[in-house]
């Protein structure tokens, strides 16, 4: 079985934008999510600026009942329900209201650490001798599944439900599982995301390791600049991008609006062997996988015009869009138009897969290609392998047909998947 | 404090756990929290700390298993501020 998938609805909870509207103006214009916090600067961090979805109290009671807003202290729940109601929403379903499950339908919602902030409060009082005073909630909010649970719960699902996690790499893989499960006519529908808290106890362990930049804490619409010469770093965010993935033939049957087809992806590894270790990407693997998702796809490597890179903005920018253009042989000119959302959103963590796949499905429907931002000194290495002119600075007014979009993660793992513009 | 107050400040905790189902007219003195009022049993246990919180009282482990109806709760809450 080998079913035809599309893609019906979109959610979204990013540092630049609450909601599919604010997302979709923020990357046309550009504008950045990152900004300065005043708690990074108190706790004496080197970089003491993230992207952090601004969700304002009175949007929460509108996902949240009273009683599941008591006690409740896992942002990442709280970005993860609201992109994936919102996806759902989206994409003209409803809850099920029914007395039973919806066995089609499935949730396949990824993180990489959940309720972090729930769990620091469950530790005080655990190390108090107080541990009675937990609540009924610490188990939900902190353990890796509950941001599926949660949304399996609210909207009544009866296939699978489950949390996947492979670090930076999350929410791409999700799309791909999801992909896979349903064009094996083992699901309908399944709403795909992923989500990642924010805060200190998040972010620092990579302030720790010195890979964020620590120059631009005044100046933090400026920090984060991918493929740019002056890259020093990728700046930490949190958030959530929900997808509701569809057989083609359960979309038609509903006359649901199709926002474009995912036509495969690829998930590998690079063993941590060669130039692989945790932090770093295995070359070969990358190129292996880039292939591979083009081969499951029936992709030509000349029909991809538009690619949305990891590029985190770092050292090892320049090494992907190497990798990119060897997988596709093709150089200079020929390269397709690449972007990375990471200057203006920052660095999601698990939740960057998906909410970078969320703005780049949103291409298809705006008929464009969002501009990079802060790469305007582009690395010279860059320049000797792909045109200055495959690198759009400002937004450009163009129909993208097929679109590849990849995310590495710690680990050494890769995940590539080729989305395409939907006609009937 | 009155008692007629102490049931009202009961009533106001068990409100915020009750199902979509059950309205606050519903709570009655000898109302079961969980066969009358639907409450599921990792709700008590955060009743059970929204009382010690509205109280400023502790209640065991004994104390809890025995607070199965609204005039259990009551009588616990009775006992606990006295010895207070």
């Amino acid at each position: 079985m080998n079913r035809r998938v599309v893609i019906t609805g979109l959610g979204v909870c990013a540092p630049n934008g609450v909601g599919l509207p604010d997302f979709t103006q923020s990357l046309i214009d550009g504008k950045s999510g990152i900004r300065h916090q005043p708690i990074l600067e108190k706790l004496g961090f080197g970089c003491q600026i993230a992207g952090e979805p601004l969700v304002k109290d009175n949007l929460i009671d509108t996902y949240f009942t009273p009683l599941e807003r008591r006690g409740l202290n896992a942002t990442g729940i709280v970005y993860g329900v609201i992109a994936g109601v919102d996806a759902w929403n989206d994409a003209g379903l409803e809850k099920n209201n029914t007395e039973e499950p919806s066995w089609d339908r499935g949730i396949l919602f990824g993180t990489g650490i959940l309720g972090v902030d729930k769990f620091r409060e469950a530790i005080h009082l655990i190390d108090e001798g107080n541990v009675r005073r937990l609540g009924s909630t610490s188990v939900i909010q902190t353990m890796a599944s509950g941001i599926s649970a949660y949304l399996g719960g609210l909207l009544g699902c009866g296939n699978q439900v489950t949390t996947n996690s492979a670090a930076c790499t999350t929410g791409t893989e999700g799309i791909i599982m999801a992909y896979d499960r349903i064009s094996q006519g083992k699901a309908e529908i399944i709403l795909t995301g992923s989500c990642s808290d924010s805060g200190p106890y998040v972010w620092g362990g990579f302030d720790a390791m010195r890979i964020l930049p620590r120059a631009y804490n005044s100046s933090p619409f400026k920090a984060s600049r991918p493929m740019s010469a002056s890259a020093s770093g990728f700046i930490p965010g949190s958030g959530a991008g929900a997808l509701v993935l569809e057989s083609l033939e359960s979309a038609q049957k509903r006359g649901a609006h199709i926002y474009a087809e995912v036509l495969g992806g690829e998930i590998n590894s690079g063993g941590q062997i060669g130039e692989g270790s945790m932090t770093a990407p295995n070359s070969m693997a990358v190129q292996r996988c880039i292939r591979n998702a083009l081969s499951n796809s029936g992709v030509e490597a000349s029909q991809v015009d538009v690619i949305n890179g990891h590029l985190t903005a770092t050292a090892k920018d320049t090494l992907e869009v190497k990798n990119w253009s060897k997988a596709l042989g093709r150089k200079g000119l020929d390269f397709p138009y690449i972007n990375s959302f990471k200057s203006s959103i920052g660095h999601c963590l698990a939740a960057a897969g998906s909410i970078e796949c969320v703005a780049t499905i949103l291409q298809f429907k705006e008929k464009v290609v969002f501009k990079n931002m802060n790469c305007e000194d582009i690395h010279p290495e860059i320049k000797e392998l792909i045109s200055e002119q495959c690198i759009p600075r400002k937004t450009l007014d163009y129909t993208p047909q097929i679109i590849a979009k990849a995310s590495f993660g710690f680990g050494d793992v890769n995940a590539c998947v080729l989305f395409k513009y939907f006609s009937d | 404090m009155q008692e007629e107050e102490k049931y009202q400040i009961l009533k106001d905790i068990i409100n915020i756990y009750l199902p979509e189902d059950v309205n606050i007219a519903d709570i009655q003195e000898d109302s079961h929290f969980m066969n009358n009022l639907n409450i599921n049993s990792a709700n008590l246990v955060d009743i059970i700390l929204d009382v010690e919180d509205a109280f400023d009282i502790r209640l065991e482990n004994d104390d809890m298993d025995q607070m199965q109806t609204v005039n259990d709760a009551m009588a616990i809450i009775d006992i606990k501020l006295k010895d207070k």
